[in-house]
């Protein structure tokens, strides 16, 4: 890409961020709208930089439970995908259990997992993992079925057993429907996380804001809601840089 | 029949293929019986949906017969051949591969290439570039499919079905969504590569002048259930240039044969209707 694209690709965002802040600081000044209805972002910076130590502290508990279970919802993701899309049988058996499972808002869950496993980091990873696992199977079960019956014939016709016909075909074809499932997947996975923890837990960005709102600390509460946003957008970026990576060719670049 | 498999590169035995789909059951193929000898370009003409692929797909063992037996090298087919090489109407090429990558395929699958594969990889990168350079893709081989033309994908599908040395090469109207300029320009790259090797080819088409063209033998299949309706010989010298399509023998037999088609179509209409 020449430099001129990648001036872009990164002026442009920061140019709209800029904006949505601008906006927002006008509104505020031009409807003088109190700190406690909504803060103007200078002021909600400035309650960032003034709590930095304490946010910092919630802010890695948060990124780490929902890495934890971003990461068992991969895997697992992976694998159930893999069955589903090979195994038109488990397909069949599976499929409606899980649109099923997927339906239930996961804040209805958290209470019993608090049930089952007490407050803090356990159930905030439980979280996390369930409302993120969905998209990647789906996303890795559709890959693997909706491969051209022609690219099999190529490698059935060389004699390709079940585990060539995977490494050769399934998996490189699956990867640009892996990766896109990935990025939805991981910011997901941190709604889960901040979920969990601001229903039960005293720790991570969830808690901090539900501490915040109920001591009136309205700067505060939004200063846990960019970080979680900026934390999403790093993380998104990440995997939209790996997926370039390993999955130019299904962009054609 | 001697079972002498020697002389025979295949052969078709009283062969019938049946398959079901949504519950209703067509023959595909009905009593086929075909010899191929080693080193033979055999082409198959008829109209669509007669069962031609079918037929290929009985050679190469991703289909079983029905009935009858498909003998390939002495042996009676029971699953996928290692020593056959296919190439079909859509290149079929892997889109996240280069060009290389893509004739390097089979030696990543086949055995004995697979084993040496990663010792000897130079070595197959060599030749597989020197394949590439004799269909005329020298200085393509690190583009992707997509980067390609037609033509050139197909090129790319031809070096890739004979990268293996295979003994019989399987052709599935491999130029049927070409223009006719590239498709004349590519059964010259096809005679080529096989005066080189002298593999047997079986060769399937609806195009009657690329099957008098390019091969030895050509037969004529009649619409489903297929059945092999007459054999030609094709005399004309290797090689062959483009001007022995304009020869007074050429139209002779190709008349010929196309009469016959219609023949295959007339019989069956009387057929129908009885």
């Amino acid at each position: 890409m020449t430099s001129r694209g990648k001036f872009f690709d990164f002026a442009l965002p920061a140019l709209a961020v800029l904006g949505f802040f601008l906006v927002w600081e006008a509104v505020v000044a031009w409807f003088k709208l109190p700190r406690y209805v909504l803060p103007a972002p200078t002021t909600v910076w400035a309650s960032l930089v003034k709590w930095r130590s304490e946010i910092w502290f919630h802010a890695t508990q948060t990124l780490y439970t929902t890495l934890v279970g971003f990461g068992v919802a991969v895997g697992f993701g992976l694998g159930l995908g893999w069955l589903i899309g090979y195994s038109a049988l488990v397909y069949k058996a599976l499929y409606p259990v899980l649109i099923g499972f997927n339906s239930i808002p996961k804040v209805a869950i958290v209470p019993v997992l608090v049930i089952w496993f007490g407050i803090g980091t356990v159930p905030a990873v439980l979280t996390s993992f369930l409302i993120s696992f969905f998209p990647i199977v789906v996303n890795v079960a559709t890959g693997l079925a909706t491969l051209e019956p022609e690219l099999q014939d190529v490698l059935r016709s060389l004699g390709a057993g079940r585990l060539q016909m995977f490494r050769k075909v399934g998996l490189p074809r699956t990867l640009p429907y892996f990766f896109a499932s990935m990025k939805v997947a991981v910011t997901l996975a941190f709604v889960g996380s901040v979920i969990s923890e601001t229903v039960a837990s005293n720790r991570g960005v969830g808690y901090l804001m539900i501490a915040a709102s109920s001591r009136f600390d309205v700067p505060l509460v939004f200063a846990g809601l960019l970080v979680i946003a900026a934390l999403g957008v790093l993380l998104y970026a990440v995997f939209a840089v790996l997926e370039g990576r390993l999955t130019s060719w299904a962009y054609r670049r | 029949m001697t079972g002498d498999g020697r002389e025979w590169a295949g052969e078709f035995r009283d062969v019938s293929l049946r398959y079901h789909c949504r519950g209703k059951a067509t023959l595909a193929l009905e009593g086929v019986n075909l010899r191929v000898r080693r080193g033979e370009f055999v082409a198959i003409v008829g109209p669509s949906g007669c069962g031609k692929t079918t037929l290929l797909k009985l050679i190469s063992g991703l289909l079983i017969p029905t009935a009858g037996e498909v003998v390939v090298g002495g042996r009676p087919v029971r699953g996928p051949l290692k020593a056959v090489g296919m190439a079909f109407q859509n290149p079929t090429l892997l889109p996240w591969r280069t060009t290389l990558g893509n004739v390097l395929l089979p030696l990543e699958i086949v055995e004995p290439h697979r084993s040496r594969y990663r010792k000897d990889r130079a070595e197959y990168r060599k030749s597989a570039l020197r394949l590439l350079g004799s269909v005329g893709l020298d200085g393509f081989s690190d583009r992707h499919p997509w980067q390609l033309s037609g033509g050139m994908q197909q090129r790319a599908s031809l070096c890739r079905a004979l990268i293996h040395e295979p003994e019989i090469l399987l052709l599935d109207e491999p130029f049927g969504a070409l223009d006719a300029f590239t498709r004349e320009e590519l059964w010259l790259v096809l005679q080529d590569l096989w005066l080189a090797r002298r593999c047997t080819v079986v060769l399937v088409t609806h195009d009657l002048r690329e099957a008098i063209f390019l091969a030895d033998t050509v037969y004529v299949m009649s619409r489903r259930p297929g059945r092999l309706a007459s054999r030609a010989e094709v005399p004309f010298l290797r090689p062959r240039t483009l001007d022995v399509c304009f020869t007074p023998e050429f139209q002779e037999l190709f008349i010929a044969i196309r009469r016959e088609i219609g023949d295959v179509r007339e019989v069956e209409k009387i057929g129908g209707q009885r």
